[in-house]
């Protein structure tokens, strides 16, 4: 317990030194600007698929169109910014510029959360397949509203966004989503996501409000990926409507199956993994992703439990059910050695 | 201490001596110099990565009959093309473009094949300070990133224009209808100045019906209501794994309107999906036309044959256009440094196989457009119609 007070923790020094090395590293150009910007888009992906582990992997609901909410948060942090900035007559390389960026991310997240209350509300009275096709319509349906408004560029796409947001921005914000989906995780309202996974009607016997605890649990992941889609467009400086097509929550489900659905660790890893390997495999050029699948099967195949394997960071402070079942096996382990040769340490003495 | 120091030392003279070796005039002009090739070779338009290909290794075979070297500035260079898969995605794409600036270090970047894309990786070329000639990027955002953008295709507005003019001019229609895609920007383009040329002209738009992306597959509904107009002319700007079905759903109605189409009509897998029957006399606006008689086209479409088997369509004729705009501009340079060679692509003045290119202010080069036909599930040429 006294471990848990101290204000200065082991993992803090390690976000740091994290930070550090890989800003030095790209000061250096040991880490050149391509390096980086692949980095710095995995940390998205890594945003968006922390929001849809809450979906998919805490609650158990099977969402489809997270792409929709990342699309939502972009769009409307860009119009934030490219009518905020010009009418205040402030440049992007000023440091006033930061905190308008914080409050258009923070629009961009608050009304993709409200389109994620909206869509809850009537849908998450259905279960299964049938929730998957109706946020499956929805992302459809954000990105055919968005062609069509000839403000934002129609089909084109969106350009002229000021880059805004920069490695520290996604680093800070990264571990900001890491900690509030621990803290969701451990909190009621997340042990009553857990209990309503793992069997909805006895949760509900138990006296838990399923319903309210979807919508929050939705809401909550949806101003999350309108956070990372906020991020997204100012990383890109451009956006168009494809980019949050179908296939992109398609992606962000291949990151979260690959790195272990309903862990925080897994959703990190996963993303991470998947978003830089497409890359780091271009020396094999036509087999590129030819490989990428082949990796792709043999985690899903092999690890059912993505590459985590439904285990935790300690830090974290989760404690998933293979640790559990570890823990027991480390016990029986010694209880066999303490009936054979008293606490082993005689034993072994010979 | 002092070994260390004698060391360094006799490094440094022996780097020194070997810059004097080849410093004779152009001591800034690299021996070797790479240019980036962003590609689609995969995702929706991966086909385009084939024709993108064999152009590549045209130029390569051309390059290869002077060692793989050109001349810049009294120096034999050594040019290497690195393709890179931008798999049409904009993110993608712009990772690409960073690898080129940072890892290969190229004094120019080809393609990509896409608007988005382009727009979203554009910025980054214009940072870098290197010149990017865009391949089919019809987009008129594209070159307004900045200076250092180009492209080698036509404009979209451009293209709807010499539709609508040939529709009324050469098939004397005065009625039209249209069919497009409104999830697209190059289909919803295409059609704005499609109408507005052909209604400027004095020609009636009877019917306009739009469909949500390549998802669709049934346009019956659409097509309906405009037989039930009965145009002369039925323009269809889409993509062309749209247009197969749509072609054969529009004749399989009863449609007997003339169909007209962009340059997305001139991939040979049109024809093999749609049928020959159904193209049949149907118009379509192209760059290029492989029968075309001057001396460039007929050397490109020689070369492209032996190396693919087959003529080639306005892909991999742009592809080609666009590396040679940038090998042209590098033989052309007098000063070696990006500025220059963004200056040499502003002053190209090429006989190239679709014609005569220049470049306006603008980045967006003056070239013809061709009207082609199909006669027997071939392009042949109809009419040029001259750039503005």
């Amino acid at each position: 317990m006294k471990n848990n007070k101290k204000t200065i923790k082991k993992e803090y020094i390690c976000f740091i030194a994290v930070y550090l090395l890989l800003y030095l590293l790209h000061y250096v150009g040991i880490i050149s600007n391509y390096m980086f910007q692949v980095i710095m888009l995995a940390g998205v992906n890594i945003i968006m698929t922390l929001s849809l582990n809450l979906v998919n992997g805490i609650t158990g609901l099977f969402s489809l169109g997270h792409a929709g909410f990342m699309a939502i948060g972009a769009y409307i942090a860009a119009i934030v910014t490219t009518t905020v900035l010009p009418m205040l007559g402030i440049s992007a390389k000023n440091f006033a510029s930061e905190f308008i960026f914080l409050i258009a991310i923070l629009i961009g997240g608050g009304i993709a959360a409200f389109g994620g209350f909206l869509i809850a509300r009537p849908t998450l009275k259905v279960r299964g397949d049938y929730l998957a096709i109706i946020t499956l319509g929805f992302g459809e349906v954000i990105r055919s509203v968005i062609r069509l408004i000839e403000y934002v560029g129609g089909p084109r796409g969106m350009i002229g966004i000021p880059k805004l947001a920069n490695f520290t921005w996604i680093f800070v914000v990264l571990l900001l989503t890491v900690y509030v989906s621990r803290n969701f995780i451990t909190s009621t309202y997340g042990r009553a996501c857990l209990a309503i996974r793992e069997n909805e009607i006895a949760a509900e016997a138990m006296g838990t409000d399923a319903r309210h605890y979807k919508t929050i649990a939705f809401t909550l992941s949806a101003f999350m990926a309108g956070v990372a889609g906020a991020l997204f467009a100012h990383l890109l400086m451009f956006i168009s409507p494809d980019n949050f097509a179908y296939s992109k929550s398609s992606d962000l489900l291949v990151y979260l199956y690959t790195g272990g659905v309903g862990t925080i660790t897994g959703s990190v890893v996963g993303a991470f993994l998947m978003t830089i390997l497409p890359e780091f495999l271009r020396f094999m050029e036509d087999w590129r992703l030819v490989i990428y699948a082949l990796v792709l099967l043999y985690t899903i195949i092999f690890k059912p439990y993505g590459i985590a394997g439904n285990r935790e960071l300690k830090f974290l402070g989760i404690h998933t059910y293979a640790e559990k079942k570890e823990r027991n096996w480390k016990m029986r382990i010694m209880k066999l050695f303490a009936k054979k040769g008293g606490n082993g340490h005689e034993r072994f003495r010979g | 201490m002092k070994k260390l120091f004698g060391v360094l030392l006799s490094v440094v003279m022996m780097v020194g001596c070997v810059g004097c070796g080849t410093g004779s005039g152009a001591s800034d002009v690299p021996d070797e110099i790479t240019i980036g090739f962003a590609g689609t070779l995969s995702g929706e338009n991966a086909l385009v990565g084939e024709y993108q290909k064999n152009a590549i290794k045209v130029v390569e075979n051309e390059l290869a009959a002077n060692d793989g070297c050109i001349e810049i500035m009294g120096k034999k260079v050594k040019v290497n093309i690195a393709l890179e898969d931008t798999e049409a995605k904009p993110d993608i794409c712009a990772n690409v473009y960073r690898k080129f600036v940072d890892e290969y270090k190229a004094v120019a970047i080809v393609g990509p094949n896409e608007s988005s894309c382009a727009l979203a990786a554009g910025p980054i070329a214009q940072e870098a300070e290197v010149p990017n000639v865009t391949i089919f990027a019809t987009n008129d955002e594209v070159t307004k990133v900045g200076d250092y953008v180009f492209r080698a295709c036509y404009l979209d507005p451009f293209q709807g224009k010499v539709a609508a003019t040939f529709a009324y001019d050469d098939l004397e229609a005065k009625t039209a209808a249209v069919l497009f895609s409104n999830a697209d920007a190059y289909s919803k383009y295409l059609k704005d100045a499609f109408v507005e040329g052909f209604e400027a002209r004095g020609g009636e738009v009877v019917a306009i019906e739009e469909y949500a992306g390549a998802d669709v597959k049934d346009f019956n509904a659409q097509l309906v209501n405009i037989s039930t107009k009965d145009p002369e002319v039925l323009f269809l700007p889409n993509q062309v794994g749209e247009l197969p079905l749509q072609i054969k759903q529009a004749r399989g109605m009863g449609i007997e309107s003339t169909l007209l189409g962009g340059d997305s009509w001139d991939l040979t897998t049109l024809v093999d999906v749609a049928g020959k029957d159904m193209v049949e006399g149907a118009c379509y606006v192209a760059p290029f036309s492989s029968s075309d008689t001057s001396e460039a086209a007929r050397a490109w479409v020689k070369a492209y044959h032996e190396i693919a088997g087959e003529n080639p369509g306005s892909h991999a004729t742009l592809a080609y256009e666009a590396l040679h705009i940038v090998l042209g501009a590098l033989e052309s340079l007098e000063t070696y440094d990006g500025s220059s060679l963004k200056d040499a692509i502003y002053a190209t003045n090429m006989d190239l196989p679709s014609g005569n290119v220049t470049m306006d202010e603008q980045g967006n080069p003056k070239k013809n457009a061709v009207i082609l036909k199909y006669k027997d599930g071939i392009g042949e040429y109809v009419a040029t119609v001259e750039a503005e």
